[in-house]
């Protein structure tokens, strides 16, 4: 196998609680801490195990999103990642124009395997992945907890309500990582300083010729409704007495 | 008027709850007319149950032996060749339709909507983003054809009461081969189903082995409840991963979540918003999960568990 294409984004920090805008305009994100996405990583982190073990010659990291996610691209870079691409835009865009960019990426690089996370944790959309693969005509292998190459076929166990289902796909293909898929190893400060010196490539989406799809758009944000604070019981009994009274237990 | 098209879920002999679910979401769609389409090797049985659910209209059947597994690269071209005819095309949030919906929504080429929560309109629906941390209205542009996975905590299953009628369809479109299913690993359980019983009793990393994590199961078994588990929990191999509730596990609304030994990280709580009734278990007072918990017990797991065991009789 030759080239893995990754998917980055750039997200708010998986520990940062956002907060609604009063206008009801968005969420707020000055100042707030950006990270890569955690399933992006481990998605990285798969495509660097694999060519770690001489099984892919290049790794190549691709964001989609503003200016900033070039930091993204960055640690990603200090990662392992050969070269980064940034399809940059300013725009708040839908999973399906994503999946057209990161189309449009694969039209020229040719990749034998494309991971991404499966779902990205500020929009918590879960499409990109699938939608990519639709558009390629190409497998997708979502939910991965386990993947094995094999020449040209791929075997991914899958993490699915009912368990762990094991497919086999034909390569190219599209994969989704879940979280049990690995550990992301951690950056190393020489590592950054490597990475100041590796390709990143800007383009954008109408160099791409991709148009953002406005079919679907978000017209309110609001806080979700808070639950009633609770109460703090003594003991067990009067845990069991609360239930009865509710009727929860007998 | 909307006609709206909702893609069975089933393990090959069972409807799946989450399909009842949908059913309800798609009936606030105000007067929509709804079909719900069973892919199957044999789906008699499945439609039957289908046939039943109060607000169906019409349920159809796509025999093929190529629909005894679900995989979404064979299913999503039939989806699509059936589709013409519907405004909106529904499926649950499940894993099922997490696969499905957005290859059969990028084939048609219109957007997706993950997890609706609410129906304000046909055109218009409520979402959970930053793991609930916020909740967006969207709105699909006049003409195209919506697309979406129903968040099932949000929507009661519909009942049995209706008779809709059975008829089979062909949807033949070609196929790929690139994707093959080799196996199902699921743990054989008679214990209620995670995603739908009214009671569930998870365990976090503070149970610190899998033989600890008994005690969950024993409690679960005196109070007929599903078994749940934190990422933590799973992570460390305690409990299997179609146990996790959250974020990036199951999203369930039980009428009565018991949470032991749980910090209550809001990956963890987006998956319990929905319960009726939270009870926490931690020793530690500070833990989050008092935050959101209705009943609230302080102290050691190892010393409770066994007393209210007990103490249910
Ligand atoms: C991208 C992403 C997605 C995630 N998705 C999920 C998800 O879907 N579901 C999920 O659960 N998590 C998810 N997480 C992980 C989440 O952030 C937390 O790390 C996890 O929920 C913690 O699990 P826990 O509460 O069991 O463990 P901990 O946070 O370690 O909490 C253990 C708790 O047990 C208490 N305790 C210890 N000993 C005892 C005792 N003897 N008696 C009583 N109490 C005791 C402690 O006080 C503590 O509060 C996700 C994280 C990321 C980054």
């Amino acid at each position: 196998m030759q080239k893995i294409i990754v998917g980055i984004k750039r997200v708010v920090d998986y520990n940062v609680r956002v907060r609604v805008k009063p206008d009801g305009s968005g969420v707020a994100l000055d100042g707030v801490k950006m990270s890569v996405n955690p399933f992006d990583e481990i998605a990285l982190e798969e495509a660097l195990r694999i060519k770690e073990r001489g099984e892919a010659t290049e790794i190549i990291a691709v964001s989609i999103g503003p200016d900033d996610a070039q930091q993204q691209l960055r640690t990603a870079l200090a990662m392992g990642a050969d070269r980064a691409i940034l399809v940059k835009t300013d725009q708040a865009i839908e999973p399906l124009t994503a999946a057209h960019a990161l189309l449009a990426i694969i039209k020229t690089e040719q990749p034998d395997l494309v991971i991404v996370g499966k779902q990205a944790i500020d929009d918590d959309a879960a499409q990109t992945g699938p939608m990519l693969a639709a558009l390629w005509g190409r497998p997708q292998a979502t939910f991965c907890s386990k993947l094995t190459i094999n020449g040209t076929v791929a075997t991914i166990v899958r993490e699915v309500d009912a368990g762990l289902e094991t497919i086999e796909v034909d390569l190219p293909a599209v994969i989704s990582a879940d979280l049990r898929l690995n550990e992301p190893r951690y950056v190393k400060l020489p590592d950054i300083m490597k990475a100041k010196k590796k390709q990143l490539d800007v383009t954008d989406l109408a160099t791409l010729g991709v148009s953002i799809d406005d079919g679907l758009k978000t017209v309110h944000t609001e806080a979700p409704k808070a639950r009633a604070k609770g109460i703090l019981v003594k003991d067990v009994a009067e845990l069991v007495d609360a239930l009865k009274k509710k009727g929860l237990v007998s | 008027m909307s006609k709206i098209l909702i893609i069975a879920e089933h393990d090959g002999k069972k409807l799946s709850p989450a399909s009842a679910r949908c059913v309800t979401c798609a009936a606030q769609i105000a007067g929509g007319e709804i079909t719900l389409a069973v892919f199957a090797a044999d789906p008699g049985p499945i439609a039957q149950q289908a046939a039943r659910l109060t607000g169906v209209a019409q349920v159809i059947t796509i025999t093929d032996a190529r629909h005894a597994q679900s995989l979404a690269a064979v299913l999503a071209p039939q989806v699509v060749q059936l589709a013409a005819s519907y405004t909106h095309i529904f499926g649950a949030s499940t894993t099922f339709g997490k696969d499905l919906m957005p290859r059969v929504a990028a084939l048609l080429g219109v957007p997706q909507i993950s997890d609706a929560m609410s129906v304000e309109s046909p055109t218009r629906f409520k979402r959970p983003i930053y793991a609930g941390n916020a909740i967006i209205t969207v709105e699909v542009a006049a003409n195209r054809k919506v697309v979406a996975t129903v968040r099932t905590a949000s929507f009661e299953a519909a009942l049995d009461g209706g008779a809709a009628t059975i008829s089979a369809v062909s949807a033949d479109a070609p196929a790929p081969t690139h994707t093959r299913y080799v196996s199902l690993s699921a743990a054989a359980s008679d214990r209620p189903d995670l995603q739908s019983a009214p009671r569930v009793v998870s365990g976090g990393r503070a149970l610190a082995s899998k033989e600890n994590f008994q005690l969950i199961y024993s409690l679960a078994d005196k109070l007929n409840a599903a078994v749940g588990a934190s990422r933590a929990a799973v992570d460390a191999g305690y409990a299997s991963n179609e146990l996790q509730v959250g974020q990036t596990g199951k999203i369930i609304a039980p009428e009565l979540y018991v949470a032991v030994g749980i910090s209550g990280a809001i990956q963890h709580l987006t998956g319990i918003k929905d319960a009726r009734t939270i009870v926490a278990i931690n020793k530690d007072a500070e833990a989050p999960i008092f935050e959101v918990a209705d009943f609230g017990l302080v102290g050691d797991l190892f010393q409770i568990l066994p007393a209210l065991e007990a103490a249910l009789g």
